[in-house]
């Protein structure tokens, strides 16, 4: 017999607490809930994972595509939003491959609709700007796509300019799952695909939404916007998120 | 319904048969409906009527009998078929009936398009009335559910399936067997089963055929299916597009439903089970197994990220199965003659036999059924009859949008699941696409691409924005304007789309360009560097290379897409 099978007496083999799940994100080690993601994790350890349609309270769809990690034994990249742990998970959140597919994705992004920084009321505090900065992107290499896209400024205190969405469906999310009214949809397929408000109608004339502004606060970028703001002077407020979350929470 | 019940049925419906004489089988499926077979149905009809054999006549509307461009078909006995048959022929083949055949509509059936065929998921199509379940009783038609409800326990039904080694007909190949049993022993009550019948390929054709030749065998196969998995509740999710299979399915259904073989109790046992149709409102990216639930559901269909797969949390958040149109069709046969049987057929890992929907550049265009391990050689030329007008073969498109394109030097490959993904193609659901030299592969990449932007839902960012670039780029380059730094590009986005799209339909999208760039890189070079097409199709033109001012005849996208109408 070899002595590595000899269990000393007076102790025990040790036992996994049942709940808990120990993981590796960059090489380091962390514990986690079952029901936890790779993302939650990442947050509590501040470790940065990029990310634009995911946002704390809202529940996640995995769309910006930001957010793929590697991860050891799995072929595919995948979305550390939705992806719950397991047991000895190993996860790598960034490597140049990761950063490369990250800078062609925000590229992309900026490729798509009319993304003009300098004229935007969302200048200085907007995600996807911002973004860009943190992930080093310094030009973008795509021909633009520069669509003839409207401003809904219908509603006496909000504007929609379809210009600077990027699609994250975080209003669509806030306004069915927090404010209840699902003011917000998304019409159309591919690349003509656009945010609309009730069956597409102006905003303003909008039977179903409470001008609660949850949505201006969610968004990422100048896509939705307070009226009276200048170039810049668009700043979002988004403490209200969490706290709600919480509060429904203890109520449940 | 118990076993004897259902043998009544059947001896009722032979004897009736026997009585007749003369079975004249008109095609009644779609191809041959187009061109005007209901014409030569109702001519023949009031033919033997006027002459008062309808005693001894009987003229039948079947399912496809595979030959979709020589229709409208006929056939008068088992070795007897009629090709181009118009209303004004009815006369001349009820005389033939008694006599000699009519030489100048002769289709002959001792050709390798019938000959080499075998024929398990078709061997009812263009034999019985679609519209009749006796017709599909008496062919042993849901004895296969009977048994299993009366002599197998569920879990003997799926070991079954095991054995046979029924893979996933939809195109990725998934081991059914495997499937049933994850669905059966997922935790959740309601489950459900769907059948996924919202076949979108261009230039496939399968499935439509299967549910408007032979809907009740696609019940049988759900049936079986609930059964197994322990389900009540069924959904076939078929496309709007398809009027007559859906008309069918809902007659199938009620007969079903009227002979006690779908609702509560079936044949007495605790075992129920209902099945719903939806339909698909025009959507490719719906056949995508999430996408499809969210639109049973009556949400906006788009894919969201697997895991949870379906089988644990899918329709409503139950564990819920899901095949494709033709995977249930072989499930039947399969409980009828034992697993052992249908995994003597095909390969070590793809057994069994596979339905294609053969278009193109190809002499015989319809619909075949091969055991699996055929070369593609064999279907090409021999089932097929080769490329018309003697020209040259190039390249055969498997599996859609999301298949490649795949040269001459494979021709002579097997065709299973996994060496069509070694040469950088699918299996896919069936569609074969054949291409001759007057095709210009990047003009073939370009209109798939096409596809592929347009139906992506446009949920994440790269199929979203990388479809449309990866379009541009195409245009340019069959617009003769493209350069070295474009073709780059192209290939960054092909890997940024593999590797970063959320569901299949982004993840594919690529594979059209990735092969065509593989097996025909000197066509891009050629259009790139020395401005030219070896086939003639592409140029610049005035509209800034809009697809509709191309020459008709050369254009391959319009072609293909009226293929897939």
């Amino acid at each position: 017999m070899s002595p590595t099978n000899v269990v000393k007496p007076g102790t025990k083999p040790v036992q996994p607490a049942s709940n808990v799940k120990t993981l590796q994100i960059d090489g380091k080690d962390f514990s986690a809930r079952p029901e936890e993601t790779i993302l939650d994790v990442a947050r509590q350890n501040k470790i940065f994972i990029p990310r634009l349609c995911e946002l704390e309270g809202l529940s996640d769809v995995g769309a910006c595509r930001l957010c793929l990690v590697e991860v050891k034994g799995s072929n595919k990249l995948l979305p550390a939003c939705v992806t719950r742990v397991y047991e000895g998970m190993e996860v790598t959140t960034n490597s140049p491959r990761l950063a490369a597919y990250r800078r062609m994705i925000i590229e992309l992004l900026f490729t798509e609709r009319n993304h003009i920084c300098s004229v935007c009321v969302s200048n200085g505090h907007c995600d996807l700007q911002w973004m860009a900065q943190k992930l080093g992107l310094t030009h973008v290499h795509f021909p633009y796509r520069y669509p003839k896209a409207n401003v809904d400024a219908s509603h006496e205190r909000f504007v929609i300019d379809h210009n600077r969405c990027i699609l994250c469906t975080r209003c669509v999310r806030v306004c069915d799952e927090i404010e209840g009214a699902h003011v917000w949809d998304v019409m159309g397929r591919g690349i003509d695909a656009k945010v609309v408000t009730d069956l597409n109608e102006a905003w303003g004339n909008s039977e179903t939404c409470t001008s609660c502004g949850k949505c201006v606060h969610v968004c990422p970028t100048g896509a939705l916007s307070e009226k009276g703001h200048a170039v810049a002077e668009m700043e979002k407020r988004r403490h209200f998120l969490p706290y709600l979350t919480m509060m429904r929470e203890s109520q449940e | 319904m118990n076993l004897e019940e259902l043998e009544q049925i059947a001896v009722t419906e032979r004897e009736a048969r026997e009585k007749v004489r003369h079975e004249v089988r008109v095609c009644m499926a779609a191809g041959c409906l187009s061109c005007q077979s209901q014409g030569v149905k109702d001519a023949l009809t009031a033919e033997v009527k006027n002459r008062g054999l309808e005693e001894t006549h009987k003229v039948k509307g079947v399912g496809c009998m595979g030959l979709c461009s020589e229709g409208p078909l006929v056939a008068t006995s088992e070795k007897q078929m009629y090709k181009h048959v118009a209303s004004a022929d009815a006369a001349a083949l009820v005389n033939s009936l008694d006599g000699e055949p009519v030489k100048r509509l002769d289709c002959p059936t001792d050709v390798p398009f019938f000959q080499r065929q075998k024929k398990i998921v078709l061997e009812n199509s263009g034999v019985i009335d679609p519209e009749r379940i006796e017709d599909y009783i008496a062919e042993g038609g849901y004895r296969a559910i009977v048994n299993a409800l009366s002599d197998m326990m569920p879990q003997e039904v799926i070991s079954e399936i095991t054995t046979s080694g029924l893979r996933g007909r939809g195109g990725a190949g998934y081991p059914t067997g495997l499937k049933w049993s994850t669905v059966s022993r997922a935790d959740g009550n309601p489950k459900y089963v769907i059948c996924n019948a919202d076949e979108g390929d261009p230039g496939a054709f399968m499935d439509r055929s299967v549910l408007e030749s032979d809907p009740h065998r696609v019940l049988e196969g759900m049936l079986i299916a609930a059964y197994a998995v322990g389900a009540s509740e069924g959904f076939i999710y078929v496309r709007a597009e398809y009027p007559l299979a859906i008309k069918r399915l809902k007659t199938a259904i009620r007969q079903a439903e009227r002979l006690g073989l779908l609702g509560t109790n079936i044949c007495g046992t605790r075992f129920s089970f209902r099945i719903d149709l939806r339909l698909g409102a025009g959507a490719f990216v719906c056949g995508e197994e999430t996408a499809l639930i969210a639109s049973v559901e009556g949400k906006r269909g788009t894919p969201r990220p697997r895991p949870p797969y379906p089988a644990m949390s899918g329709l409503f958040g139950q564990p819920t199965l899901i095949n494709n149109v033709e995977t249930y069709a072989n499930v039947p046969p399969i409980i009828r003659n034992g697993g052992a049987w249908y995994a003597e057929i095909g390969t070590e890992k793809s057994k069994g036999t596979k339905v294609f929907a053969l278009a193109g550049r190809i002499e015989n265009t319809g619909l075949v059924e091969v055991p699996m391990g055929i070369t593609l050689r064999d279907i090409v030329y021999d089932i097929g009859g080769g490329i018309p007008e003697g020209r040259k073969f190039k390249a055969v498109q498997t599996g859609g949008p999301s298949g490649g394109c795949l040269p001459a030097d494979c021709l002579d490959m097997p065709v299973d699941y996994e060496s069509l993904a070694k040469a950088g193609s699918i299996m896919g659901s069936g569609g074969m696409i054949i291409m001759d030299e007057s095709s210009c592969m990047v003009d073939v990449a370009k209109y798939f691409m096409d596809f592929c932007m347009t139906e992506s839902c446009g949920k994440c960012v790269p199929c979203r924005v990388g479809t449309y670039q990866m379009h541009r780029i195409l245009s340019a380059i069959t617009n003769l304007t493209a350069t070295e730094p474009d073709l780059k590009m192209l290939e960054e986005l092909c890997d940024l789309l593999k590797n970063t799209s959320l569901c299949g339909l982004g993840q594919s999208a690529p594979n059209p360009v990735v092969s065509t760039l593989k097996s025909f890189a000197e066509e891009y070079r050629a259009h790139i560097h020395d401005k030219k097409c070896a086939a003639g199709v592409c140029g610049a033109h005035e509209n800034g290379g809009d697809e509709k001012s191309k020459p008709e005849e050369k254009n391959e996208a319009r072609e293909l897409s009226e293929v897939g109408a």
